[in-house]
């Protein structure tokens, strides 16, 4: 099947230079942000709202009325993030590598329309290539005139400058991350009071935006806000980019609409399942969603709307596959000990809860699981996600806590015999 | 006083300029402070502290909540494996185990002679090209036990002083996450990440 290629049809195009300044001008590089110097922070502001960008971060929050609740207070700052580390998900790093002269002219509109002066892109540690080529097309761009004083040849300054993160999941949590920024340890603060937004980097107002929101600015304005909302679907607008991994033939970073079918995304654009096993379930959204099975999801459409309705989320786009050979206890030992290791500690039951359950896992997978232990799973998770909802309430300081709970509640519903199987015959039954 | 050679407090100096505010500047300090022991020192911290305004005590306790900020002496090599979900499932822990065995060092540790730390780690954002590997932050993808056995005796036998993505991408690796058509110059050092700016490139002290 074919799709519409917009933030990675230039590296399609032309895979030896898609990210340097020669060939990003060459294809129209720029020419969106000179516009935007014309432009007042209404203007743009009006424009991104009416394009319906929502954020590709994970919370799909509306890039424009974030904007639009920018507090007067300056100076203002932009974070772009390229923390990029939950489990599954790897389009970042293709934007970061491949194309980030559209990037950076993405930060020359957001700052613009933000009274941004100083701006920064903090990606993680252990992306230092990455890093290297953003460094070097910030430098492409300074010697251009495009960053630094007086840009464009008007009065503006704007200085772009690379942080690398050390290696902490939850420095991607936005308040963590402007933490982070500022030397501390990358502990999420409270929302209320601290929204980015009124009280971000230092205090001050600050844009969090993530690196592929950021990417679409160009092609927003370079399209207009119907030929762009007009590449999605309803009110997923533009394209989405997802990372499929796991047991597929092909797997990748895919550009897609939004509405086409988890049967179409696995078996068409993915290539289907490698050595044509079975499919037994996927995570459709980034570790902290709750996971998809055949059965109930294949045929339904991709779309914001209709993943939170079936009781998950698409989240930062990130789809893992897992074939009919996996065992689903040992792969939410996985997703749990992901969280429970990323954890800051500040909360007791995301701190506690997930040390706990990460145990319990591995007690069953290791064959020495108790009767009680699949009851005792789903009473932790209750404690750091009562109620077990979706979505989850908010109990901690951020939702890494209660996404650890989504494997939990996952395999409880849809695999619980194969839970019981283990802790009866102490050992995992595809052995 | 700094016990740092005047081209690495020029570094330092200019990592600082980089932010409104000199704390900020705390994490690329302790990278070039990693680069000048091979690891974080007592002393490396305390000079971190003098120049960005923090006590000795928050930098040590910034340090240790990122994991890359290592406070325990390094082999020269550091060799990362991916045993997160997406890896995992296409065996990375197979991967590891291969690791662990050609070197002879388990995992979170380091051996006698300083050769090669050992670590398992989540997602390390290759999962389009998983199992994923990276010797000292530089990536690669797609690996087999088999080649990740030959990597670390490469390693071993020929003790490159830099490693290079594309290089051991090319011998030991296999599926990529997206194809990279340039060859990449930019080389690894020690066990911390390459970036110009930070002073941890070869000879980029200055
Ligand atoms: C635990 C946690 C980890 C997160 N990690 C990331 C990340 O790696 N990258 C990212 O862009 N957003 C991440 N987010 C979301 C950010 O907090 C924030 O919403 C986002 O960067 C805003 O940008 P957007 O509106 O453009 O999506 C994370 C959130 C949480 C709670
Ligand atoms: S929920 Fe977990 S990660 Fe988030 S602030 Fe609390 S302890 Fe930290
Ligand atoms: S799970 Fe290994 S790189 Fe993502």
């Amino acid at each position: 099947m074919s799709h519409a290629q917009v933030l990675f049809a230039r590296m399609a195009e032309h895979p030896t230079d898609s990210h340097t300044l020669v060939m990003y001008e060459a294809t129209g590089g720029y020419v969106q942000a000179r516009r935007a110097m014309d432009m007042t922070r209404d203007e743009i502001v009006e424009l991104v709202k009416t394009s319906g960008l929502l954020g590709r971060g994970g919370a799909a929050f509306s890039a424009g009325l974030k904007w639009s609740f920018l507090a007067p207070a300056r100076p203002a700052y932009l974070v772009v993030n390229g923390d990029e580390s939950e489990p599954g998900t790897f389009k970042d790093r293709q934007l970061l590598e491949r194309d980030p002269h559209q990037m950076i002219e993405g930060i020359i509109i957001a700052s613009v329309a933000n009274e941004v002066r100083e701006a920064f892109i903090y990606i993680r540690g252990e992306y230092p290539k990455p890093a290297r080529r953003v460094q070097q097309a910030i430098d492409e761009a300074y010697a251009a005139g495009y960053l630094g004083k007086g840009i464009f040849g008007t009065d503006y300054d704007l200085d772009v400058t690379v942080h690398l993160g050390g290696g902490a999941y939850i420095c991607g949590e936005e308040t963590a991350l402007i933490n982070s920024l500022e030397g501390k340890r990358g502990e999420p603060r409270l929302k209320p009071p601290y929204f980015p937004a009124a009280k971000g980097l230092y205090m001050m107002p600050t844009i969090v935006n993530n690196v592929e929101t950021v990417s679409n600015l160009p092609h927003i304005f370079e399209m207009g806000t119907d030929d762009y909302r007009a590449l999605g679907h309803a009110t997923d607008t533009g394209t989405f980019l997802f990372s499929v991994s796991g047991h597929v033939k092909e797997p990748g970073n895919y550009e897609l609409p939004h509405g086409i079918t988890w049967r179409e995304l696995i078996f068409d654009v993915a290539g289907g399942m490698r050595e044509d096993r079975g499919l037994k379930a996927w995570i459709p959204g980034g570790a902290s969603a709750p996971w998809f099975v055949p059965e109930h999801h294949l045929d339904l459409e991709i779309t914001k709307e209709a993943t939170g309705a079936a009781g998950s989320m698409l989240g930062s786009g990130a789809v893992v596959v897992m074939d009919e050979t996996t065992c689903v206890v040992k792969a939410a030992e996985r997703v749990v000990r992901f969280f429970s290791h990323e954890s800051c500690g500040q909360c007791t039951p995301c701190r506690e809860g997930t040390t706990w359950l990460e145990m319990i896992l591995r007690r069953i997978e290791a064959g020495s699981g108790r009767p009680i232990d699949a009851e005792l799973l789903l009473d932790v998770s209750d404690n750091i996600s009562p109620g077990l909802t979706w979505p989850p309430k908010q109990t901690t300081i951020c939702p890494l806590g209660p996404s650890a709970v989504s494997p939990i509640t996952s395999v409880a519903k849809y695999f619980a015999d194969e839970l019981r199987q283990h802790i009866v015959q102490g050992g995992c039954p595809l052995d | 006083m700094s016990l740092w050679p005047a081209d690495v407090q020029e570094r330092a100096k200019e990592l600082i300029g980089r932010y409104p505010d000199p704390k900020s500047a705390v994490m690329p300090l302790l990278y070039l402070a990693m680069r000048q022991d091979g690891y974080l020192t007592e002393a490396g911290m305390g000079e971190v502290a003098g120049w960005t305004g923090h006590t000795p005590a928050q930098v040590q306790s910034v340090a240790t909540f990122y994991g890359m900020f290592k406070t325990e002496p390094l082999g020269q090599y550091l060799v990362s494996v991916c045993t997160s979900i997406s890896c995992m499932l296409l065996g990375g822990d197979d991967v590891l185990e291969a690791v662990e065995e050609a070197t002879g060092v388990p995992h979170g540790e380091t051996d006698a002679e300083r050769l090669f730390s050992v670590e398992h780690v989540e997602c390390l954002g290759a999962c389009g090209g998983a199992p994923a590997v990276q010797v000292n932050y530089e990536l690669i993808e797609g690996s087999t036990p088999d080649q990740a056995r030959a990597l670390c005796r490469w390693l071993q036998d020929e003790r490159p002083e830099v490693v290079n993505t594309d290089d051991m991408q090319e011998r030991f690796g296999g599926r990529r996450s997206f194809d990279w058509a340039i060859a990449e110059s930019e080389n690894a050092v020690g066990p911390y990440p390459a970036f110009g700016p930070y002073g941890t490139t070869p000879g980029g002290e200055v």
